[in-house]
């Protein structure tokens, strides 16, 4: 199944990889089981002539056991479930890298602006480079942006990266990663917007630290974040 | 329709208006929201039709839909904007206009007051009130079709603030009637709400306990209370947006509003909701199992505490719609806990229905396939839920296909297989006549078939990252090699379509011509099967008295293998007790 | 009722009358609704830092005028419900009467209240206070025009001489919404009025 993904590119998406490979095998498991029973129950039981079915009500002990206990396991696997995704989650949103390279994105029926630090090497100055639907990022570093919207609610969303955040207009809101394949990659907008909708979408540039430094060199003069 | 004739056998002295049309009768009142919910269903389907079409064959004509004006479609070419109506009319219509006429409207209303032995419900002038709501809400909902600028477009959840200002979508009257419609169908199950819990509680016949409730009664009833007690914030959520829209207010628009607002409120109810919609099919199959088995159903108490548990967790689980929505993430994992929590009582409630099976005797009528059926594929719906749950793994597949086919994988075997189920085992009880069992089990295996085929393939979609709620996969390249997926996924829906025909002839034939059923076809325990089919107004000849619990079957010693819930205490089971 | 019209169950096997339960559920759903809208209003004033500003030009004492009409008619609800009771026909409806009365006095001093503070120019446009103070107010309000819709269709089932019997409970049903109505205001009028 993991098949299908598109190829991960960042630091935390083998984790959230890894978190689908071990919910699915915990599915898998059950899901065999509950089907297997059910199967086996539906083509065992077949009426027969002559065969009158048993008067089992499952409020006995020994069997209520046959609910509670699977049900414990079930718990038990919960909580497993939980500890894990809560690690990823604390990962990939909470414990956030300072960053090595600051940008702010904004997103707009039905664009994305991306900004880069000017000649001054920082955010929100005069100097500021707005790009549209082009968003460069050297590969390796760790990236921090800052998710606006001007409008309506919107979603950042890069399939490589297993990174995906609504952009809120009122708020600025945090979002980090760090990929490590330079090349070119989507950025998709994935939270209905309008009649835009479909079409919002930008590229991602992974460059190499020093093409990327050189790129901004080309667009400002200077040095990156 | 011609129930109305057979009805007429009954009624003779009611004439027209008063016996079909503005009628009090609990029976018919049940019936009319079947007919809401079938026409609709239609609806949902056919804007399913024409939103997969466009998915797999983008911007070519949609066949059979030249018709259409041009400001929804170009020749038949759909217009991106139109999309966006397609998605928000269809899940609207099928979650708020099929689901839940069918099954608190329709199910809710025939079989309450007969499972509980009672001659209609507590109100039913209320009833009659509550029906015609729900009909203007129908009316008020498609007539947004046909208003400058179409139909309401922010999709089935109305997020602001692209709902709350006309300007970011173009959409004028659509959105407004669409909230007009939303409230009007929440005052019509509210007051259909209300007289359902007060009929459970009240009208119960003499010697019906609680746990002697035949648990199609319980799931109705606890349906019935996580309706009544989530709606409250959204019914205010629904007046602030349209404050928003029509008196320029900004309750879901910065500066000073918070457009988050509104998805909370939204999903408190939204959530308790999802179950809303799950119970009633849950309720018919834990009917269905025990008849077709000739058992008592396993576990009936754990089933009924299960649900309850499930039902109260429900109301701190709203969040895990909002893991990526900006919230504060450490919210986040703590509401990954509670929603996979309810693994549990649902893991015991499937394990009972499957256990009730165990050591049966069963025969595979059609209301029993269709059981079968739920169990297998709301399994799937089930487990993927818990992908979602896990909030690292949410942030990867929320608003993409797999979210899609995770909650298809969960609605249309509580709606459409719980549905069919009930509508397959009660029909003879409704109309007094047999379905045809070789058209049934068609009906059954070709859902069955292409319901997976339609859908199994959305969750490759949402492995790809595939997101919903856009008109044109291709305008992305990461999405090219999904494209098979789509045309498979579409070249099923045509199947799955077709194969509700041999359903809608076997069901309006058999109204006239089907063999006449009698009160007890499927020999079953429960106080409806006691009543004449259909019953006539008052339903019982003499109101029941209730012995024992509602699945009686195959007792030991017994004579016969069902022991209804009515039938006096033979002399030696009263010295045994 | 004709032999084939409503066939009116009136079985109560919890041992509460039907009317009652179905009003108490009413009610349960109501509390959702006013304490859903009443909580958001909260937290966005604490998060606004208040709203004294906007709250200054609030007419306090037409509203605190309409607490002191609000809670007379509960008080004259209950004299009506004790009316009843004792099986006082007249008195029942004497005091139903009044507190009729009351419920339009209250949306009387309401609609003065709108109509001024809409001419000094501020709309539910205005800012997200005043979008708040309409919305609250006006579901409130509505809800006092059904109680007083309801104390109508009472009063002419009583004066038409409708069976003694089959008034009497609704006195008390009305008598629990007309309360709650009374009740939400409580909350709302300290909320609102007095930042
Ligand atoms: C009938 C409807 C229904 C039902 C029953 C469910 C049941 C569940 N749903 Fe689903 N859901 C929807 C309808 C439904 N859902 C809809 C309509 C949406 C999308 C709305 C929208 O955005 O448009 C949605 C969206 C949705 C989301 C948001 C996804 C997103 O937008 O990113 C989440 C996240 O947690 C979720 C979780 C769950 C869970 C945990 C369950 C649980 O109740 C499932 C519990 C059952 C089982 C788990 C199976 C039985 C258990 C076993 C066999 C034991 C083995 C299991 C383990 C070891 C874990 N659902
Ligand atoms: C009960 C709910 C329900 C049901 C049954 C269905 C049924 C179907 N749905 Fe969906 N769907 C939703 C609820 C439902 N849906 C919701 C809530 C959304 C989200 C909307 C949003 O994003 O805002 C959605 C979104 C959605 C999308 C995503 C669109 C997008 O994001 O761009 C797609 C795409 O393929 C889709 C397809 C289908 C198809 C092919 C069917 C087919 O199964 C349809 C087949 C037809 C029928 C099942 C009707 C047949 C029945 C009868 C004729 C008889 C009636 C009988 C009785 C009443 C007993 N649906
Ligand atoms: Cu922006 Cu979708
Ligand atoms: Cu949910």
């Amino acid at each position: 199944m993991l098949g299908w993904f598109p190829r991960n590119i960042s630091t935390v998406g083998g984790d959230v990889d890894a978190l689908f490979a071990w919910i699915t095998i915990v599915a898998v498991v059950w899901f065999v089981l509950v089907e297997g029973a059910l199967l086996w129950f539906v083509l065992r039981y077949r009426r027969r002539p002559g065969v009158r079915a048993a008067h089992v009500r499952g409020e006995t002990r020994a069997e209520l056991a046959w609910l509670l206990v699977p049900a414990l396991v079930i718990l038990g696997l919960d909580f497993a479930i939980d500890a894990a995704s809560a690690r990823v989650w604390r990962r990939v949103k909470i414990d956030m890298p300072a960053g090595e390279v600051q940008l702010a994105v904004t997103a707009k029926q039905f664009a994305w602006t991306f900004g880069y630090p000017g000649a001054d090497g920082v955010l929100g100055t005069a100097d500021d480079i707005n790009l549209d639907a082009e968003l460069h990022v050297p590969a390796g570093r760790d990236v921090r942006l800052v998710l606006r919207s001007a409008d309506v609610l919107h979603s950042f969303f890069l399939p490589n990266a297993r990174i995906k955040q609504d952009a809120v207009p009122g708020r600025a809101i945090d979002v980090w990663f760090n990929v490590t394949e330079p090349g070119t990659y989507e950025v998709a907008c994935a939270e209905l917007c309008g009649f835009g909708h479909t079409t919002m979408k930008a590229t991602l540039f992974v460059h190499t630290p020093e093409e990327f430094a050189a790129w901004m060199a080309s667009h400002a003069g200077g040095q990156p974040g | 329709m011609s129930d109305v004739a057979a009805a007429a056998v009954h009624e003779p002295a009611l004439g027209f208006w008063r016996g079909y049309v503005f009628s009090v009768d609990h029976k018919t009142i049940g019936k009319q929201y079947l007919a809401m919910a079938m026409v609709m269903a239609l609806l949902g389907g056919a804007t399913a039709y024409v939103m997969r079409w466009q998915l797999a064959w983008p911007d070519t004509a949609v066949p059979l839909a030249g018709w259409l004006p041009e400001q929804m479609a170009y020749q038949g070419i759909i217009d991106p904007a139109f999309y966006n109506q397609l998605v928000t009319m269809h899940g609207t219509i099928m979650i708020f206009f099929v689901a839940m006429p069918l099954l608190l409207g329709a199910f809710g209303n025939f079989l309450v007051p007969l499972m509980v032995g009672a001659p209609d419900m507590a109100f039913p002038r209320l009833n009659m009130l509550s029906f015609w709501t729900f009909f203007v809400a129908s009316v008020v909902l498609l007539t947004s079709f046909v208003v400058p600028a179409g139909a309401a477009s922010g999709g089935w959840t109305m997020y602001p603030p692209l709902s709350a200002r006309a300007s970011y979508t173009g959409v004028e009257w659509g959105i407004n009637l669409w909230l007009i419609a939303v409230a009007l169908e929440f005052a019509s199950f509210l007051m259909g709400g209300i007289n359902l819990v007060v009929t459970t509680i009240n009208l119960r016949a003499p010697g019906l306990s609680f746990f002697r409730l035949p648990l199609m009664v319980w799931m109705e009833l606890i349906a019935a209370i996580l309706f009544l007690l989530s709606v409250g914030p959204l019914i205010a959520g629904v007046l602030m947006l349209f404050l928003d829209r029509v008196a320029g207010a900004s309750f879901f628009v910065p500066q000073e509003g918070d457009p988050l607002l509104w998805q909370h409120l939204f999903w408190f109810f939204g959530h308790p909701e999802v179950y809303v919609l799950l119970l009633p099919g849950v309720g018919a199959v834990l009917e269905i199992l025990p008849v077709f088995s000739r058992k008592p159903v396993f576990g009936y108490r754990p089933i009924v505490w299960s649900t309850i548990v499930a039902g109260v967790l429900s109301f701190v689980v709203w969040a895990h719609h909002m893991f990526i929505s900006g919230i504060d993430p450490r919210l986040a994992s703590p509401f990954s806990v509670t929603t996979i929590l309810i693994s549990v009582p649902f893991a015991i409630i499937l394990f009972a229905m499957i256990a009730t099976l165990w050591r049966g005797a069963i025969s595979f009528a059609t209301p029993m396939l269709w059981a079968i059926g739920f169990i297998a594929t709301f399994l799937i719906g089930g487990l993927t839920g818990i992908y979602v749950g896990a909030a690292a793994l949410d942030i990867y597949f929320h608003d993409t296909y797999f979210v899609v086919a995770h909650f298809h994988y969960a609605l249309f075997p509580s709606v459409i297989f719980g549905g069919f189920a009930g509508l397959y085992f009660w029909y003879p009880k409704m109309f007094g006549r047999m379905l045809s069992e070789r058209l049934g089990q068609l009906h059954f295996w070709l859902t069955f078939v292409t319901f997976n085929a339609v859908f199994l393939p959305m969750f490759a979609l949402g492995f790809g990252g595939h997101m919903r709620r856009i008109a044109d996969p291709t305008a992305y390249t990461f999405l090219q090699p999904l494209m098979p997926l789509h045309r498979a996924a579409t070249w099923a829906t045509i199947a799955l379509l077709l194969s509700q025909l041999p359903f809608l002839v076997n069901f309006l034939v058999s109204l006239r011509r089907g063999p006449i059923a009698g009160a007890n076809p499927w020999r079953a325990a429960t106080l409806e099967w006691s009543a004449a089919s259909p019953p006539p107004h008052g339903n019982f000849a003499v109101l029941p008295t209730v012995y024992r619990g509602p699945y009686e079957y195959s007792a030991p010693g017994a004579p016969d293998d069902v022991c209804p819930q009515d039938a006096p205490p033979s002399t030696r089971e009263v010295r045994a007790s | 009722m004709s032999a084939i019209g409503v066939v009116a169950p009136r079985g109560t096997a919890s041992g509460i009358p039907s009317g009652k339960l179905a009003i108490w559920w009413f009610l349960a759903s109501e509390t959702m609704t006013f304490g859903g809208l009443l909580g958001v209003f909260v937290l966005f004033r604490y998060a606004a830092g208040g709203w004294h500003e906007p709250a200054a030009h609030l007419h306090v004492w037409l509203a605190a005028t309409n607490t002191l009409v609000l809670l007379t008619s509960s008080y004259t609800m209950v004299r009506a419900h004790a009316a009843e009771t004792a099986e006082d026909r007249r008195a029942t409806q004497r005091w139903l009467f009044v507190t009729m009365g009351l419920g339009l006095a209250f949306l009387a001093i309401k609609a003065v209240e709108y109509a001024s503070e809409w001419r000094a120019g501020f709309t539910p446009r205005s800012s997200l206070f005043w979008g708040f103070y309409y919305g609250l107010t006006g579901l409130h309000a509505a809800h006092v025009l059904g109680g007083v819709i309801a104390l109508v269709a009472l009063g002419i089932a009583l004066a038409r001489g409708r069976a003694w019997g089959a008034v009497r409970q609704r006195v008390e049903y009305v008598g629990l919404y007309w309360h709650f109505v009374d009740i939400v205001w409580i909350f709302l009028f300290p909320l609102v009025y007095l930042s």
